[in-house]
């Protein structure tokens, strides 16, 4: 290198020195292990772009980021599972603390109790809000804490058949069919009775073999399932009930604890993460007590040190990998902790009355974005009651009619033609984010787009 | 002592908040006259209720309980824990990388898709390997998502019925062995040889029709180079089976060699190691996999491609194993790898294996006179320890790690890998100057001193921090989880 990089210390007279007590006479010598044929040499060397300076790494970073259109230009009417929700400043403040953002798991408590404390508090708010007696504290993303709760499920009941709702996101689906290909169990989709699960042929599926059901929550049209319903449906049978829920949400709807969720998995995102092109969010994964020792991954407990004072650690840790090896419950170690702390950060910020607050204003603006679309002559599909996302039924491709939006000013919805079987339908979605007037100008455009 | 930090709900009071929200600006919407009555909320979460200031404070005092990377050094093994560049935070939150939403229309993000691709195109450099997905979002999540590509490989052969078998070092992550059974496959346990590597008697002896992969970490969880490579991935080849490469410490390699020509066939990296993106206080991390082409038909999608100039994401490979976590995989983090590529360069990236594997073997070094080494051979970019020596006093591994914490050192990885009894393993990593070496191995040999003069120091350790020692024992036994009121 031509110059000492910015975050390399080693001088050459530090080398000298290290080497001298290390009683070699070169760097080289230290890697003469390599076997021969395999070393990197001038004419098999790795060839990668040139380095560039602080000011030019930025320059060429911003070039790239310029080519995405974002939410912050364009009014976004798109969710499906990721949402254009808004994010206090406080959080971004704490996520960069370095103390957080640079410390790795707690493996030395005494050394790293604010992190295990922000997470002992996640897990609470968590348990909160879904009504469960256990948290852990955060997995990669909802979809793989669903399939960790599929694999808990088919572990506990030995059962190896899992009966899901139509009505999941489509890539908790494929991620899901994955998780099952590994651990060799099946998954028979449940069909839909218009947007939400078809109730008597989940009765029919049911039988002895039925490891668990998987409900969304709402779902992914919008549409809140009858949880209390669908468990009814299951008291014959030992099948566990999975609910996968939008955190959010359950500011406004019966906790799924409380409606006899055996597991409730899903994703903050809409909870203080930066939507991030898909990643990373942050998964949470949630039981009743008696599934406690089958968690998978990390989870804080409170204790005492010799002093009697309150302190906290990971706990439970017989169930992980790093101990019990090829029989732990999961084989995850790294989770999503800096964003769980971001999570937690926005529910305390929020709180008791704002988290309410803003689940109010998602129902209204959808709401009032569907009676909009309503008296256009559009028609809503959904006949179940929607949270903060509906589908539009349209007489034009999805996708030309985006096109036509973005021309526009505006980020459309989702495509569910396939999935719900009708041509033409999208899922729209308005978060607190939406202005009254952005509303109105985009069902105007949409009208317009819509009648060529 | 030092005060108690209250938990959050402790602070909490009736009518406080920390937030704004615009004025509702249409109409109520009262989603409950719709609701069957039971799926209204009876009761609402009870959430903190703290003001703005209180919720710093209280974040703060946490942060000032917590020991990071600019805290002081950080030598925990298998980890690399290297600063983190100022520079990629403020990328990963360019409002064109954080506010994209990732079922937009590809034609709207075409400067995360070139990024992504320009991603791959670099690693594939890095590994040697033919094709990249960025798919898994850590480690571990790497390991399944190839284990389960050896599956579908050896299904396609006609092998999947008989090919059940992955074999594992006694010296590898515990995520390795968890990680085979989360893919299916039963697991052997390979014994290391007297110099800490994968004999290949043993491995002879393990490798049958039923093998389906090896998977071996190199240089080993003992810091040491697995120096019989080229034969071990022939005779693995052999025997029908595959090699899998667990990239936890390929920053002892960058540029000096790659998986790809050593022989494996899949591969994953860290990027939360070797690349320097932020580990989080345990996330979020990003675990890349680059398989060999044979191998590229099963690889997770969708698969970003390039079409001229133009990046396009591609689902249509009937043979893959198909998705493996939501999205993309973790593009905040894959944002801020790229970008420490980019600063690095080939040579920067060459120069940091070299200034790593420098740096473990001066404190090894320095070390040695102090502590037992079990393995003498030069190190790569880390080595371990063992307390033997010390237990004998009376002192355990547990207790100089605690020690090292008064010191204001986190503390190595200790009791791992489990091969060697009494463990400590260390790696200093690149971006340490030698004088915090020096500090460290200044500390490390006071301890030892402290071992034989003053051993009940080590076993009140330690006494500096926000708290002294925990009783682990009751917190399993009787789990307090969440907070009661």
């Amino acid at each position: 290198m031509t110059h000492q990089h910015q975050n390399l210390p080693t001088t050459e007279q530090d080398r000298k020195e290290m080497l001298a007590e290390i009683g070699v006479d070169s760097v080289a010598a230290l890697f003469s292990d390599i076997p021969v044929s395999t070393r990197a040499t001038d004419q098999k060397a790795i060839e990668l772009p040139d380095s560039l300076s602080e000011l030019e790494l930025v320059k060429h970073m911003k070039k790239l980021a310029d080519q995405n259109k974002t939410a912050t230009d364009y009014p976004f009417f798109l969710g499906a599972g990721t949402y254009d929700h808004f994010i206090p400043s406080v959080v971004n403040h704490v996520t960069l603390k370095s103390e957080f953002m640079t410390a790795y798991t707690p493996y030395q408590p005494e050394a790293s109790q604010g992190e295990l404390q922000a997470l002992f508090e996640f897990q609470t708010m968590i348990c909160e809000l879904t009504g469960m007696d256990v948290s852990n504290s955060s997995l990669y993303d909802g979809f793989t804490s669903l399939g960790e709760a599929c694999n808990l499920a088919a572990a506990v009941t030995k059962k190896n058949r899992i009966l899901m709702s139509a009505a999941l996101h489509p890539q908790a689906k494929e991620v899901v069919g994955t998780y099952a290909y590994g651990m060799e169990y099946s998954v028979t989709p449940i069909g839909l009775d218009t947007e939400v699960t078809d109730l008597k042929q989940l009765e029919n599926e049911l039988n002895d073999e039925t490891a668990a059901v998987v409900i969304q929550y709402p779902n992914f049209f919008g549409s809140i399932e009858d949880l209390k319903a669908i468990k009814e449906r299951m008291k014959e049978t030992k099948a566990l009930l999975i609910v996968v829920a939008n955190p959010l949400a359950l500011a406004k709807l019966e906790a799924p604890g409380n409606l006899g969720a055996d597991i409730v998995v899903g994703d903050m995102q809409p909870l203080g993460l930066s939507m991030s092109y898909g990643g990373p969010h942050c998964g949470y994964f949630t039981v009743k007590s008696k599934y406690m020792r089958k968690v998978p991954s990390r989870i804080v407990g409170e204790t005492v040190d010799i002093e009697g004072k309150r302190g906290f650690v990971m706990t439970l840790q017989t169930r992980e990998q790093h101990i019990r090896r090829e029989k732990a419950t999961s084989n995850m170690s790294s989770n999503q902790a800096l964003n769980a702390l971001a999570s937690s950060v926005f529910m305390s910020a929020l709180g008791k009355v704002g988290v309410q607050e803003m689940a109010q204003q998602n129902i209204n603006k959808a709401h009032y974005l569907a009676k909009q679309l309503q008296e256009k002559g559009f028609e809503v599909l959904n006949q179940s009651a929607y949270f903060n996302e509906f589908i539009l039924k349209l007489s034009l491709p999805i996708e030309e009619v985006n096109q036509a939006l973005l021309e526009k000013g505006f980020i459309g919805g989702y495509d569910v033609s396939e999935l719900v079987g009708v041509d033409h339908a999208v899922l729209l979605c308005a978060t607190e984010k939406r202005t009254k007037k952005e509303i109105d100008q985009f069902v105007e455009a949409l009208a317009e787009v819509a009648k060529r | 002592m030092m005060k108690e930090t209250k938990l959050i709900f402790e602070q909490s009071k009736t009518g406080r908040q920390a937030y704004s929200l615009p004025e509702n600006d249409v109409e109520m919407y009262d989603l409950s006259a719709e609701l069957p009555e039971h799926l209204s909320r009876k009761a609402a979460a009870e959430l903190p209720e703290v003001s703005e200031l209180q919720l710093m404070r209280h974040y703060t005092a946490l942060a000032n309980n917590n020991f990071g990377i600019e805290t002081g050094f950080y030598p925990l093994g298998s980890c690399t824990m290297k600063y983190n560049p100022k520079v990629n935070e403020d990328i990963a939150r360019l409002d064109g990388f954080a506010n994209i939403h990732p079922l937009q229309n590809p034609e709207t993000t075409q400067g995360a898709l070139q990024l992504m691709y320009g991603l791959q195109e670099d690693l594939k450099q890095v590994t040697g390997m033919d094709e990249i997905s960025l798919q898994p979002a850590a480690g571990a999540q790497g390991e399944w998502a190839g284990l389960l590509v050896f599956k579908a490989y050896h299904e396609q052969n006609g092998d999947g019925q008989t090919r059940k078998t992955i074999l594992v070092p006694d010296s590898a992550h515990g995520t390795n062995p968890a990680s085979a059974a989360v893919a299916g496959y039963d697991v052997v346990e390979i014994k290391s040889n007297e110099n800490g590597t994968v004999g290949v008697e043993a491995l002879k002896a393990a490798l049958g029709p039923d093998t389906a992969g090896l998977m071996l970490t190199n240089p080993n969880t003992l810091g040491l180079f697995e120096v019989d490579i080229v034969e071990i991935a022939e005779i693995v080849h052999e025997a029908g089976g595959l090699l899998y490469y667990d990239g936890a410490n390929a920053n002892a390699i960058l540029g000096k060699s790659t998986p790809g020509e050593m022989g494996f066939d899949v591969v994953h990296l860290n990027l939360h190691k070797s690349f320097s993106t932020p580990h989080g206080g345990g996330g979020p991390g990003s675990g890349p996999i680059g398989v060999k082409s044979f191998l590229s038909p099963f690889l997770p999608v969708p698969r970003i491609e390039k079409d001229g100039d133009h990046y396009l994401l591609n689902s249509d490979y009937p043979l893959s194993i198909g998705r493996v976590k939501g999205y993309f995989g973790n593009f905040g983090v894959n944002v801020r790898a790229y970008a420490y590529i980019r600063s690095m360069g080939a040579e920067g990236l060459q120069q940091v294996s070299e200034d790593a594997v420098l740096h473990a073997n001066y404190l090894k070094a320095r070390l040695t006179d102090y502590y037992d080494t079990p393995y003498k051979q030069h190190c790569k970019h880390e080595f371990v320890l063992s307390g033997l020596r010390q237990k004998k006093q009376g002192v355990r591994t547990l207790d100089i790690a605690k020690r090292l914490l008064d010191y204001g050192f986190y503390a190595p990885t200790v009791y791992f890998p489990l091969i060697v009894e009494e463990c400590l393993m260390i790696e200093p990593t690149e971006t340490e100057s030698k004088e915090m070496l020096d500090e460290f191995a200044d500390a490390m040999i006071t301890i030892a001193k402290e071992v034989e003069e003053q051993p009940e120091v080590l076993h009140e350790a330690p006494i500096s921090k926000a708290v002294r020692r925990l009783d682990e024992v009751t917190a399993a036994r009787k789990p307090k989880v969440i907070y009661q009121r």
